[in-house]
């Protein structure tokens, strides 16, 4: 086929709109959800004493902080998207809820504890944790790979692992209330272990499917 | 330079809003830049510069597939020539090649003398024929044949809405398989 005849057969489709990346993203994301609410309830649960656990700032933070994590990624997976983005100006979103954990860690050392550092580090769900996080991210995974793929990322490994942080941003954000740890070491080191471990399968699964 | 792109910015805002003319008239402007930024690159890379219509057409469909990801308040060369460079390096790839892309391969000047085509384009042809019949005969007949949407439906006793479906859907489906070789 000549060029000539390409560029009118394009101009003959110009007519067909495509849909917004972020309008399919959040589509995609939205009929997901609901799988990983099931996979949530079925397995997990809210914790029994969430009415008194809501009391401690440190719980509530959990939420702020995860929440923080999936919104960053959405607005920065969203960004590379568009083929001449880069993560310049923007990966600075992502070190927010790291930014967040640093001080409520520094803001828990200043209080007097119950129990060693360690000990609430280490904590009693860590591989609940590693294992409930990643499996209720996979649907939202699959979502915000789709819905990305509408998009056209000039770096689609990248583009991949933001998307594998959003959707552990999101399952973390399930997870973190039926956790019963609470301390923000807890939170550092356990949820940034499976939101990597996320991202990872999202970097490599990415990298194939959001090339254009 | 500038100007141009400028031009470019203002044709492709026209497009987006339904002027077919004006999408036409652009992606006939910008191929002899993408053109010459192909054989640029191709020549870089030790490649055969005569493949450098394949590139160009592999462009051209990714900027129709992609252009709801160009922001119409940004202007339109920095967007064109990313999409540009990713697939160049995708066909510098393709055949094995493990290149670095000169940023400025497409965003240097435009060509005093726009290049002309040399050798014809053969992978969109090839793909062409493993399309869903009806994929084929729309794309075909629209593009061989210079048929319009109207004269298209009308010849395979269509809806000029399943016309149009089908065009879009070959176009995909092309670019789809264009990727997977």
């Amino acid at each position: 086929m000549e060029t000539e005849q390409l560029i009118r057969t394009l101009a003959a489709d110009n007519a067909h709109r495509s849909r917004p990346v972020g309008l399919v993203l959040t589509l995609a994301l939205l009929s997901a959800a609901p799988v990983s609410v099931a996979i949530f309830f079925a397995g997990l649960g809210v914790r029994p004493d969430v009415m008194t656990a809501m009391h401690n700032p440190f719980f509530d933070m959990k939420f702020v902080v995860t929440l923080a994590m999936a919104i960053s990624g959405v607005a920065v997976s969203l960004h590379l998207s568009r083929p001449e983005a880069s993560l310049r100006g923007w990966g600075w979103l992502l070190l927010i809820p790291a930014g967040m954990l640093a001080l409520e860690i520094g803001s828990e050392m200043m209080m007097p504890q119950r129990l060693p550092m360690m000990t609430r580090l280490i904590g009693s769900n860590s591989r609940t944790c590693m294992t409930a996080i990643p499996l209720m991210s996979l649907p939202l995974l699959v979502a915000a790979l789709i819905g990305l793929r509408s998009g056209a990322p000039a770096r689609p490994a990248v583009a991949g692992a933001i998307a594998g942080l959003l959707s552990a941003g999101l399952a973390a954000t399930l997870y973190a209330s039926h956790c019963t740890d609470d301390s923000p070491l807890f939170v550092a080191t356990w949820y940034t272990i499976a939101a990597a471990l996320v991202a990872t399968i999202g970097a490599l699964v990415g990298s194939r499917v959001l090339r254009f | 330079m500038r100007e141009t792109e400028d031009e470019w910015t203002g044709l492709m805002r026209l497009a987006i809003s339904g002027d077919s003319a004006a999408y036409h008239r652009l992606l006939k402007a910008v191929t002899p830049v993408l053109r010459a930024g192909a054989r640029r690159g191709l020549a870089r890379a030790g490649q055969p510069v005569d493949q450098s219509e394949d590139v160009v057409q592999d462009i051209l469909l990714a900027v129709h597939l992609k252009r709801h990801t160009w922001d119409a308040n940004a202007p339109f060369a920095p967007w064109l020539f990313a999409i540009a460079r990713n697939k160049l390096i995708d066909a510098l790839r393709r055949r094995g090649r493990r290149v670095f892309v000169n940023i400025d391969d497409f965003a240097e000047t435009i060509p005093s003398e726009p290049a002309a085509e040399t050798a014809p384009a053969s992978e969109i042809s090839a793909q062409l024929q493993s399309l869903p019949a009806r994929q084929r005969d729309v794309v075909q007949s629209i593009a061989v044949d210079s048929a319009s949407i109207k004269d298209t439906a009308a010849k395979f006793a269509m809806t000029e809405g399943a016309v149009r479906v089908a065009l879009h859907r070959g176009l995909a489906s092309l670019t789809a398989k264009l990727r997977e070789q």
